[in-house]
């Protein structure tokens, strides 16, 4: 750490993962000289990356081994192909045999990748499956979300499915993505291009007030990492468990309540009007106040 | 074909009592001998925020009845029919990849409890959608003319740039981006063709006896030459 404040957002994937685990303790697998590129990018002359957009090892996070995976949203926007959808779902599997104190996504992905949409659509399901049997097996799951291409698509599921959902303000969470809803159903539907609105609908406060993401942290890769090492320890302590009927029926429950108490919302304000009694200030709050207050409420 | 006859030749006419209640499909079945939980959508269902809650519900409703019964689990057979899912600002508001997520964690505690998991697509089967409860069984089976796919090769050029004369010339070697039932089986994604000419209560009466509760879809897609890179990958990080 040189003491700069690096932003998580800015950062590249490589970037991330330096400052997010211990000094020189990062072990690639399928690392870049190995070359394995998509051949499908290249059927249809596309930029190839030697490690098709994802970081794939293992490495210790203040001393705890840890399985590690970070996509890089520069290429191509994170999206999941064959090649690398199957390193994240390998890294899963690895993760069965060498049990680490938990697995950490560091998910930047649009969701599918359109030139190998079919590969990517059943790596996705696989990585889901994936992610269910790691869980099961009693070791947890982080998804960090705050690069610039978000958790959106299949990847927006999968970090839905992780044990912690820990985000800046500055990541989105999602299934489509605004641009998709205004191609399809037009701008007055969602207009893509108001980046306040598009934060307000998928943006980490929004999440972190419904409960889809469990930390909001600043957009820092040091509070990333601070965030990820106080989940490591909680979790060791408790190792996750598979979800049972009660608990499913209590998931159930609450979903549902907040489809009939938000029935009609169209706009994050109306969520934080539930939720804060100065709702107008929700944008312009410190991490640290937002969370204090939600704390308070809740 | 309309739902009635088709859920007839799967089940047989007098086999099944299943119930459309708007766009959600649910109801028990015959398949044998053997009872099944029929749970799905039909007419290309858009899957939004209410029906993800009604399949995620139908779903641990069997979990929990057969439990409370002490029944063995009986099979649960989905239905897709969905052309993806909702596209809307409050869907998103509300968080609609949160939703499928829980159908899939649902899904996921039917297979932990031991109920056999198998998808008919009996439309359209695409997206987010298809992500949701149809990928996730242990088997999945396509009906004749089914549509499967991420996005329609128009849509697919107009994004990525690439002419769509181009794009149509390539789908004719690779099944890796172009739609169709085909394409996902080449690639493991789908484990069965049934065609027309095929007794459809007696495919599903045998895929229900093959069904496992591994995931070997990136085997299936090597063996069968359509996803060549997928296993090997995975095993290459797996266990280098």
């Amino acid at each position: 750490m040189n003491g700069l404040q690096i932003s998580y957002f800015e950062a590249s994937a490589r970037k991330r993962l330096s400052e997010l685990v211990d000094a020189g303790s990062l072990v690639e697998f399928c690392p870049p000289e190995m070359r394995q590129t998509s051949p499908h990018l290249a059927m249809l002359d596309a930029p190839l990356a030697f490690d098709d957009g994802v970081v794939t090892g293992r490495a210790s996070l203040s001393g705890h081994k840890v399985l590690i995976a970070a996509q890089e949203g520069r290429f191509n926007g994170g999206a999941v192909g064959e090649v690398h959808g199957a390193k994240i779902r390998g890294l899963l599997d690895r993760a069965l045999s060498e049990r680490p104190a938990a697995v950490l996504l560091l998910i930047d992905s649009g969701g599918v990748r359109l030139h190998e949409a079919n590969a990517g659509l059943i790596a996705i399901s696989e990585i889901m499956r994936a992610v269910l049997r790691v869980q099961a097996a009693g070791i947890p799951v982080f998804a960090l979300v705050g690069g610039s291409c978000g958790a959106f698509g299949g990847m927006g599921i999968v970090t839905r499915l992780c044990t912690e959902v820990v985000m800046s303000e500055q990541g989105r969470l999602g299934l489509s993505g605004p641009e998709v809803i205004e191609t399809v159903k037009g701008v007055e539907e969602f207009d893509s291009r108001d980046r306040a609105l598009v934060w307000r609908i998928t943006g980490g406060k929004l999440r972190r007030a419904l409960g889809e993401a469990t930390l909001l942290v600043d957009d820092l890769i040091p509070a990333f990492r601070t965030a990820a090492a106080k989940l490591i320890e909680r979790y060791r302590a408790h190792p996750p468990v598979p979800a049972d009927l009660d608990e499913l029926l209590g998931a159930q429950a609450e979903l549902t309540e907040r489809s009939v108490r938000f029935a009609a919302a169209r706009d994050g304000r109306e969520i934080w009007q539930a939720d804060f009694a100065e709702a107008s200030r929700v944008p312009e709050m410190t991490v640290a106040e937002f969370n204090a207050l939600l704390g308070e409420a809740a | 074909m309309n739902g009635q006859t088709m859920y007839d030749r799967l089940f047989g006419a007098d086999a099944h009592t299943l119930v459309a209640d708007g766009l959600f499909l649910h109801g028990t079945a015959r398949i044998g001998t053997q009872e099944v939980a029929v749970i799905g959508t039909l007419d290309h269902a858009a899957i939004d925020v209410s029906i993800a809650l009604r399949i995620a519900e139908a779903v641990l409703h069997v979990v929990r009845d057969d439990a409370a019964d002490g029944k063995p689990p009986r099979p649960i057979v989905f239905m897709a029919d969905t052309q993806g899912q909702a596209l809307s600002r409050h869907e998103e508001l509300l968080g609609l990849n949160g939703y499928f997520a829980h159908i899939v964690r649902c899904v996921d505690l039917a297979r932990r409890q031991g109920h056999r998991l198998l998808t008919v697509i009996s439309g359209e089967a695409v997206s987010g959608g298809f992500l949701a409860y149809g990928l996730m069984a242990d088997r999945i089976c396509a009906l004749p003319k089914s549509q499967v796919r991420v996005m329609d090769l128009r849509a697919m050029s107009r994004v990525t740039k690439i002419s769509l004369e181009r794009l149509e010339e390539l789908a004719k070697q690779s099944p890796v981006f172009a739609p169709g039932a085909e394409n996902y089986w080449r690639m493991g994604g789908i484990h069965e063709l049934w065609s027309e000419d095929d007794d459809w209560s007696a495919c599903l009466a045998a895929a229900l006896g093959k069904v496992a509760s591994s995931d070997d879809r990136a085997a299936i897609g090597l063996e069968r030459g359509g996803r060549l890179l997928a296993a090997p990958t995975a095993q290459l990080v797996a266990n280098p």
